[in-house]
């Protein structure tokens, strides 16, 4: 049995999704304790090896890899596996790793831990914590031997853990064939930006289900003016339709970064941290405490988001002036 | 056209979660089970076909608790058939076993066409989609946002982080993993389901032995605890306000 | 043939023509269609029916809540009572002219008192037609925007005629000589002056050409009757004699065609209400005091009925009556707030309808996304906030003192707080000051905690009778449980639909204002702190409009040292806050002031009132939130009445 831990880099676009630099940076954790190394397997373009803190990199590069396929990419992992089964593949719990995790676990017979936000180590054992229930609920168990897939989710390891200054050395892979796929990449529609692009704003309000009120999202709007930011926003209150679909982020709706963003009422489940666990400084107000995004944020506030807002917003006013 | 659209109950996160004694599982006592709402929009992505074309709508779940319930609401909103498949613990089975009971069922009841959440928040071992098309051998997209059938493929809409969409060509037979539907699903008033309950009869499948080699050995169930990295900060409105004013002017906004 | 034989016949056919015309559709209208209706409720209580009749028709009451319209629609109506037996005189002397053209009819034509009667009814009746028709063409108010102006005019000018022509053909009469009693007729004989310088001969030309005008007119009217808004001439007896006498707070239950329930199709409407839509007179006064149609959305109960009247009169087999777009929104668009059946002269009901389309758009699923999401809460959690039960009665644990579990223990009053009041943020400081108030008098109450559900009264009116059924199922299973004497609730929409729509059996429901004004009366509450300030009270309208509960808040204002100032509309022409109906739970769509913006500039508009004290927990969320968009400069502030008593304790 190897002792390597893989991990499936996601890219879009020429760029390296940061959710792949989390689980390189879990992999590290994994592959430190029980003595292997770290793969990057990059399938499409090798010149994306530059940057990633591994071991080694395994590539692929075939037209139809270059951009994301689950046919294409199934066929070229299942050629990887075939060579050598290592101790775990991780992947990204996103639409590309859980997908194509979930084909490879059954088509291999190969175990599947999703949502992983954590690894441990204890000698040979690898052991995990896995989120589930939006987050609500943390589950303890054990990697499954010899071989698991894994897919991570943001929250337990920085993405600049992942990151390197050079590149890893890289050996090409076994190269399917791929064509006759039976699923075929027809376009792209970008994502619609409405009257504001949230994933240009350096400070962000997101408002979540514990505002309970719309007239609170107006609120939030205030207090992101005098911030000279935006209001963004998770998906109960885009589903109540109180901030168009533009506004939503997280999983299904867009990546942000900002220096400073602003949870407010958000209880910080998977599908939304995957959006924001990046930005700079995160601030979380919430009357849980106990809610997942105090996982990520560096202050917290534990209050209801209706008592809190029309102070914060008077005392905005006056710092400003 | 035959669309299968698999479905299940998940626990409503309204409700305080609590753990049992043996930290093993979710304590049942106040546990309130709603329908998973990406199957919910598979679900409605399937009616939605159905207006469209010739379809037939056949939606099938696991015994257990809430599932006459969802099947009937699911009948009331227009699914053609609603099947349970019975024989196993359906409240205590991991999705790979959940997988490997559905495909022989999907593949007798001939479905050109599957379709079931993109994931359910309880999922630990995968989702039951991609598990599924990879047992039965079929191509699988999931995060689909959008289905469109034509001819001996249909058209979809992948949803990527950050917002982009790719739209696909898939062939048939395929398992589409729904994100969401065109529009929020339909509702159905309380009266119809009542009807419907009376009238419309909840087909049993018996199914095989489970197998539910594929998951991990789970060790504890925990809640988070409180603030692993955030610093808390302590007082009212005003002194929590003046607080976080003095960290965003440290931040450099104000 | 002589002259007189012709105008016997002619008199004669004319009556046959015209009266057949009317008779035949007035069979096709009301024998044919209302038969094709559904049937409608067991009708009863015969003596309130009469005196309705005799108040409403008779008295035209209701017509004096606009008092310068009333009197002269009052004119006209009872003039042309009077003036009908001056038409039946016309006919018969027409046609019993081959006998003898001189023939005066005993007592209708030749008694003294009736001529001086009908020949002053005559002059009121052509001054009020002239008012009327300046009103019509000149003011033109809003109301009678999209009514049938032409038809309105034309029938004014038929009215105008008739009398006209009445006064020349007696003026002239009088000037020949013939009229017996010409001294008991001083308006015709004034007109009668006008013909002063013509010869007989002539004069016999003018009360010839005035009688074939004034039957001519008459007996066009008599065919144009059926055909418009002046149906109601008709129809009004019947529609007021045999109107519901439900208390309106009571919906019907739902009647059902071949397995869908509500109405999807003008048949399903009741013959009862069919009746209504006839018998709407396009006056726009429901339109008036129509919040949705003052918040610029698009429904207009006038131009409702109206639609209606005229789906019932081409009415094809089964057609489905609204086909998405306007209609529908104009169905959603209602709050329930009673204010048209409210004003409706003829106790047109506009809010069941209402209710019976929705019940019909409910099953067939088409609704806005934001009301389906509280209905699947409210159908999920009994709530239409989308949180647990176990965190209904969360805001008791600020208070010193626990409340009672009236599950657990006796209580004499139970109280039943309602959505709004449990797990509105901005409304359970409130609740807990209520909790409070009911400590210091000394009350002995209790919460139903988790065992509470919302009672469904708007659920009812969004049309969701499955769900209504379903939440009253499980309220009654809470209730039963319990050892109470009288419930009492805060929130006006559970008082009634638990007052009328649940099986209470005797227990009276009462409204915290209600139970305050009992306790302070018999001197169980004092309130040794009179505040002396200046306030306006806004009738909720489940409360007043539907219930008649006015003068218990006022009172209670009053011994809390409050000197109540009204808003011009109050008491049963309170201008609803725009929640009711389940319109709080919907999309607001594209309004041009909300219903609440106007109502807090009705009462900032006041000299020197301090607070717009409400009594129902919607309107306080509603009025805090239209208070934040209004310029309030003087400091108005939306107070709960028990927040009033507190600073009174």
């Amino acid at each position: 049995m190897s002792r390597d831990i893989y991990v499936v880099v996601e890219h879009r676009e020429g760029l390296v999704e940061d959710i792949s630099f989390v689980g390189l940076a879990a992999a590290r954790a994994m592959a430190e304790g029980i003595g292997g190394e770290v793969v990057a397997v990059v399938l499409g373009d090798g010149r994306l090896i530059e940057g990633l803190a591994a071991d080694r990199a395994i590539v692929v590069e075939d037209p139809a890899l270059s951009e994301y396929n689950p046919e294409a990419y199934v066929a070229a992992l299942e050629a990887i596996l075939a060579d050598e089964l290592p101790r775990a593949l991780l992947a990204g719990d996103t639409s590309v790793g859980a997908e194509v995790a979930g084909l490879l676990s059954a088509r291999l017979d190969l175990p599947l831990v999703n949502r992983c936000v954590g690894v441990r180590a204890e000698g040979e054992t690898l052991g995990f914590t896995a989120q589930i229930c939006g987050g609500k609920i943390l589950v303890d168990g054990l990697l499954p031997e010899p071989t698991v897939l894994v897919t991570v989710v943001p929250g337990g390891f920085a993405v600049e853990e992942g990151k390197s200054e050079t590149a890893p050395s890289a050996q090409t892979g076994p190269r399917p064939t791929l064509d006759e796929l039976r699923v075929r990449v027809r376009g792209h529609i970008e994502p619609d930006v409405g009257d504001v692009d949230i994933s240009r704003e350096s400070v962000l309000i997101g408002v979540g289900r514990g505002i309970q009120q719309e007239d609170t999202v107006e609120l939030a709007d205030e207090l992101a003016g005098a911030l000279g930011g935006a209001v963004c926003a998770s998906r109960p209150v885009v589903d109540q339709g109180w901030l168009p679909t533009s506004r939503l982020v997280g999983k299904s709706g867009r990546r942000v970064k900002p220096s400073v963003y602003l949870a407010l009422g958000i209880s910080g489940a998977p599908e939304h941290v995957e959006g924001m666990a990046d930005s700079g400084l995160i601030v979380a107000v919430n009357t849980d405490p106990t809610a997942p995004i105090y996982d990520v944020a560096q202050y917290g506030i534990e209050m209801d988001i209706n008592d809190l807002l029309p102070t914060l917003l008077e005392r905005v006013q006056e710092a400003k002036g | 056209m035959k669309i299968a659209v698999v479905m299940k109950l998940v626990p409503d996160l309204v409700e305080e979660l609590e753990i049992d004694e043996e930290k093993a599982r979710l304590d049942t006592t106040w546990l309130r089970l709603v329908a998973n709402e990406p199957d919910e929009h598979a679900l409605e992505q399937a009616l939605l076909l159905k207006e469209q074309l010739d379809a037939e709508v056949i939606v099938l779940g696991m015994d257990g608790d809430g599932m006459d319930d969802l099947l009937v609401t699911a009948a009331a909103k227009g699914a053609d058939r609603i099947i349970k498949l019975t024989g196993a613990d359906g409240d205590t089975l991991n999705n790979h076993a959940v997988a490997r009971l559905l495909e022989p069922a999907i593949r007798e009841l001939g479905a050109d066409l599957v379709m079931t959440g993109v994931q359910a928040h309880d999922d630990l071992d995968g989702a039951v989609g991609p598990l599924l098309a990879g047992l039965l051998g079929w191509p699988c997209v999931s995060y689909v946002s959008g289905v469109v059938l034509e001819g001996a493929g249909c058209d979809v809409r992948k949803e990527f982080p950050g917002g982009l969409v790719v739209e696909m060509e898939v062939d048939l037979p395929a398992v589409l993993g729904i994100q969401s539907a065109p529009q929020p699903p339909r509702y159905v008033a309380v009266s119809r389901v009542r009807q419907v309950m009376k009238t419309t009869e909840v087909e049993e499948h018996p199914v095989g032995a489970v197998d539910d080699r594929g998951a991990a050995e789970v060790q504890a169930l925990r809640r988070p605890s409180v603030g692993e990295r955030a610093s808390m900060l302590e007082g009212d409105e005003r002194e929590a306000a003046d607080q976080l004013v003095a960290i965003l002017q440290k931040a450099g906004v104000l | 043939m002589s002259y007189e034989a012709a105008k016997s016949a002619v008199v004669l056919a004319g009556l046959v023509v015209a009266g057949g015309i009317f008779g035949l559709t007035a069979y096709r209208l009301l024998w044919v269609n209302l038969r094709a209706g559904r049937p409608s409720g067991p009708l009863g209580g015969w003596w309130r029916r009469f005196l309705g009749l005799m108040t409403y028709v008779g008295g035209q009451r209701r017509l004096f809540r606009l008092p310068v319209p009333g009197i002269a629609h009052f004119l006209i109506f009872w003039g042309f009572v009077l003036l009908a037996l001056t038409i039946v005189e016309a006919i018969l002397e027409g046609l019993l002219a081959l006998r003898d053209p001189d023939y005066l009819i005993p007592v209708l034509g030749d008694w003294g008192p009736l001529a001086f009667a009908q020949d002053v009814a005559a002059a009121l009746v052509a001054g009020a037609v002239l008012y009327a028709l300046y009103v019509r063409l000149v003011v033109d108010p809003e109301r009678y925007r999209a009514s049938h102006k032409s038809q309105g005019v034309i029938v004014l000018g038929f009215i105008l005629t008739i009398v006209v022509s009445l006064l020349i053909m007696n003026g002239a009469g009088i000037e020949l000589g013939e009229d017996p009693v010409a001294e008991w007729r001083p308006v015709s004989d004034v007109v009668g002056q006008g013909f002063a310088g013509l010869g007989d001969g002539a004069l016999e030309v003018v009360v010839e050409v005035a009688y074939w005008i004034h039957l001519l007119v008459v007996l066009v009217f008599l065919v144009e009757l059926p055909r418009g808004k002046h149906f109601h001439v008709v129809t009004s007896i019947p529609a007021v004699l045999l109107r519901n006498l439900e208390p309106p707070g009571r919906l019907p239950a739902v009647r059902e065609s071949n397995g869908a329930p509500g109405v999807g199709a003008i048949e399903h409407f009741t013959w009862r209400q069919m009746l209504d839509f006839y018998t709407c007179t396009e006056c726009g006064r429901c339109q008036d005091a129509c919040p949705a149609h003052a918040a610029g959305l698009p429904l207009s109960p006038k131009l409702l009925m109206m639609e209606l009247r005229d789906r019932l009169k081409e009415r094809g087999d089964g057609q489905e009556l609204l086909s998405g777009g306007a209609a529908e929104d104009a169905v959603w668009s209602c709050v329930t707030c009673l204010a048209c059946d409210q004003e409706c002269p003829l106790f047109i009901e506009h809010v069941t309808p209402i209710v019976e389309l929705r019940r019909h758009l409910v099953v067939e699923g088409a609704m806005d996304h934001q009301l389906q999401q509280a209905l699947e809460n409210l159908g999920r959690y009994g709530n239409s906030f989308g949180q647990s039960e176990r965190a209904r009665a969360k805001w008791t644990k600020d208070l010193g003192e626990p409340v009672k579990d009236a599950r657990r223990e006796p209580v004499e009053y139970l109280w039943f707080v309602g959505d709004y009041a449990s797990y509105h943020p901005a409304v359970a400081g409130i609740t807990r000051t209520t909790a409070e108030v009911f400590g210091e008098a000394g009350l002995d109450f209790g919460i139903l905690y988790d065992g509470e559900r919302n009672a469904g009264n708007d659920v009812r009116r969004v049309g969701e009778e499955g769900l209504f059924e379903m939440l009253v199922e499980d309220v009654v299973g809470s209730l039963e449980g319990c050892e109470y004497e009288a419930v009492v609730t805060t929130d006006p929409h559970s008082y009634n639909t638990l007052s009328h729509e649940y099986p209470m059996n005797g227990r009276p429901v009462l409204h915290y204002t209600e139970l305050l004004d009992r306790l302070i009366s018999a001197g169980d509450l004092v309130l040794p702190r009179p505040i002396g300030s200046r306030v306006t009270y806004h009738d909720p309208c489940y409360l007043g409009r539907y219930n008649g509960v006015y003068s218990p808040p006022r009172r209670v204002l009053a011994a809390a040292g409050c000197e109540v100032v009204e808003m011009p509309r109050h008491g049963d022409r309170a201008f609803c806050c725009g929640a009711g109906g389940g319109r709080i739970w919907m999309e607001e769509g594209p309004m041009t002031e909300r219903p609440a913006v106007m109502r807090v500039r009705e009462a900032l508009a006041l000299d020197d009132v301090e607070a717009l004290v409400v009594s129902c927990p919607k309107d306080y969320v509603m009025f805090q939130d239209a208070l934040k968009t209004v310029d309030h400069g003087n400091g108005l502030v939306v107070k709960d009445l028990i927040e009033v008593i507190r600073e009174a304790l």
